[in-house]
C-alpha cells in the first residue's frame, strides 16, 4: 500500500478518537470529573454501630449529597467504629454540633451517613469531629426485639 | 502403547520449544522498538492497517453491545423499581469487562487474523529471506512495527468501544425506554471509581492487545511456508488469542477486583 495524505490523516484521526474516547471515560463515565478531592476536608464521627457502612457511602444533608466515606476503622480501646468522611470544599459551614445518624436508603437500600446540623456559631474544622452520633438500625436487631416482646406477651 | 507415550513426550517437547522460540522472538522484537521510533513512517502504515481497519468493526460492535445491554437491563432492573441504576449496570459491564474483552476477541479476528495471513504468506514467498539477503533484519523491519502498532491501538480501540457502547445504552434507555437522563449519568458517575474500574480497564486492554500482537506475529512468522501453513497458523491465531484473551482475563480479574 502506498503512502498516502490520507492515511496519514486517518491514522490522526484514529488516535485522536481513541484518546478522546479515554477522556471522555474518566470525566463522563467515572467519578474524576464530579469530586476534585484535594481541597476536600475530614471530620471524623464515632458510632457504636456504624452497621453496613462501606467506603466511598454518600454522606448528605438533607438529601444533597456533600462527601463520602473514606475510613471506617475500629477504636480498639473503645471498641466504636470510627468513620472518616470526606466534605466538600464548598460545605465549610457546618456547625461543631452537627449530629451524625446512620440511615438507609429504603427498605434494602445502601446505608449513608446523614447530617442534622445544629445551631452553633462555630463551625467544624478540618479533622474535626463530630460528637453527636446515632448508630445504624440493625433489622435483625429490630426482628429479635420483636419476636421476645411477642413472646413475653403471651406468656402474661 | 509405548507409542503412545513417545508421541505426547514429543508434542510436550514440541510445544515447549514452541514457547522458547517464541519467548526469544518477542524479545528480538522488543529491542526492535528502537529502530522504529527512528521510522515513524513505518509505524503509521501499520497503525492504519491494525487500527483505522478495526475502528468500524469495533464501534458497529459497541455500539451494539451497548444497546442490547441497556435493553436486557431494563428488563431486569424494572422489576425492582431500579432502573435509574441502569447506568451504572451498563458503564461498569462495558469498562471492566467487555469493552476490553470483545475488542480484543474481535481484534483477534480483525487484525490478528490479518497479521499471521501477511507475515506468512511473506515467509511463504520467500519474502523475509529476501530481506535477511539484503543484510535487512526482518524482525525489526517487519515484525517490531506491526507489533508495536497492534499494541497501541488495543487500548484505544477497547476505549472507544466503552465509549460508545455506555453511549448507545444511552440511545436505547433513555431514548426508547424513558429513563432519566440525568439519573443515567449521575448514577454512573457516583459509582464508577476512576482508578478502580477505568484505569483496571485499561491495563486489561494492554495486557490483552500484547498478547494477541504476540500471538498473531509470531504465529505468522513461524508458519510453515506453505498455503496449508498459513491457513493453519491463521486458525490458531484467532483459537490462541481466544484462549488466552478469556483466560488472562479471569486472572486480571480475580487480581483487580478480588477483595472488593
Amino acid at each position: 500500500m502506498q503512502h498516502s495524505n490520507t492515511q496519514d490523516t486517518l491514522v490522526g484521526l484514529f488516535v485522536a478518537s481513541g484518546i478522546a474516547a479515554l477522556f471522555f471515560m474518566s470525566m463522563q463515565i467515572s467519578n474524576l470529573g464530579t469530586f476534585n478531592e484535594k481541597d476536600n476536608y475530614t471530620i471524623t464521627a464515632d458510632f457504636e454501630n456504624s452497621g453496613g457502612l462501606k467506603v466511598k457511602s454518600a454522606v448528605v444533608i438533607g438529601g444533597v449529597r456533600i462527601g463520602r466515606v473514606t475510613a471506617i476503622t475500629l477504636d480498639q480501646k473503645r471498641f466504636r467504629s470510627v468513620v472518616k468522611m470526606s466534605i466538600e470544599p464548598q460545605y465549610n459551614n457546618l456547625p461543631d454540633d452537627t449530629s451524625a445518624s446512620v440511615f438507609t436508603a429504603g427498605l434494602l437500600g445502601e446505608q449513608y451517613i446523614s447530617l442534622e446540623p445544629g445551631g452553633s456559631d462555630t463551625p467544624l474544622k478540618n479533622n474535626g469531629k463530630i460528637e453527636i452520633t446515632q448508630s445504624a438500625v440493625v433489622l435483625e436487631e429490630l426482628i429479635g426485639q420483636f419476636l421476645f416482646k411477642d413472646k413475653d406477651a403471651e406468656k402474661k | 502403547m509405548i507409542k503412545l507415550f513417545t508421541q505426547l513426550g514429543a508434542n510436550t517437547r514440541k510445544s515447549f520449544a514452541k514457547l522458547g522460540r517464541s519467548t526469544f522472538f518477542l524479545g528480538l522484537t522488543l529491542l526492535g522498538f528502537l529502530d522504529v521510533l527512528l521510522r515513524p513512517r513505518l509505524l503509521s502504515k501499520q497503525l492504519y492497517s491494525v487500527g483505522v481497519l478495526s475502528f468500524l468493526i469495533i464501534s458497529i460492535s459497541g455500539l451494539f453491545v451497548g444497546m442490547v445491554l441497556a435493553l436486557q437491563g431494563y428488563y431486569v432492573l424494572t422489576d425492582f423499581g431500579a432502573e435509574e441504576a441502569l447506568g451504572v449496570m451498563v458503564a461498569t459491564s462495558l469498562v471492566r469487562e467487555l469493552g476490553p474483552v470483545v475488542s480484543a476477541l474481535l481484534f483477534a479476528g480483525r487484525a490478528g487474523s490479518a497479521l499471521t495471513a501477511e507475515i506468512g504468506l511473506m515467509k511463504a514467498t520467500e519474502q523475509l529471506s529476501g530481506m535477511e539477503m539484503m543484510a535487512i533484519d526482518p524482525l525489526k523491519r517487519i515484525i517490531s512495527p506491526r507489533f508495536l502498532a497492534g499494541w497501541l491501538s488495543m487500548p484505544l480501540l477497547a476505549a472507544i468501544f466503552s465509549t460508545i457502547g455506555v453511549l448507545g445504552g444511552h440511545l436505547v434507555g433513555v431514548g426508547m425506554l424513558g429513563v432519566d437522563d440525568g439519573a443515567y449519568w449521575a448514577q454512573m458517575q457516583t459509582n464508577i471509581d476512576f482508578y478502580d474500574d477505568i484505569i483496571n480497564g485499561i491495563i486489561k486492554s494492554v495486557v490483552f492487545g500484547f498478547v494477541v500482537t504476540w500471538i498473531a506475529l509470531f504465529e505468522g512468522y513461524d508458519a510453515i511456508p506453505t498455503s496449508e501453513g498459513v491457513s493453519r497458523a491463521t486458525t490458531r491465531t484467532v483459537v490462541n488469542s481466544a484462549f488466552s484473551i478469556l483466560g488472562l482475563d479471569f486472572v486480571l480479574t480475580a487480581l483487580m477486583f478480588g477483595d472488593i
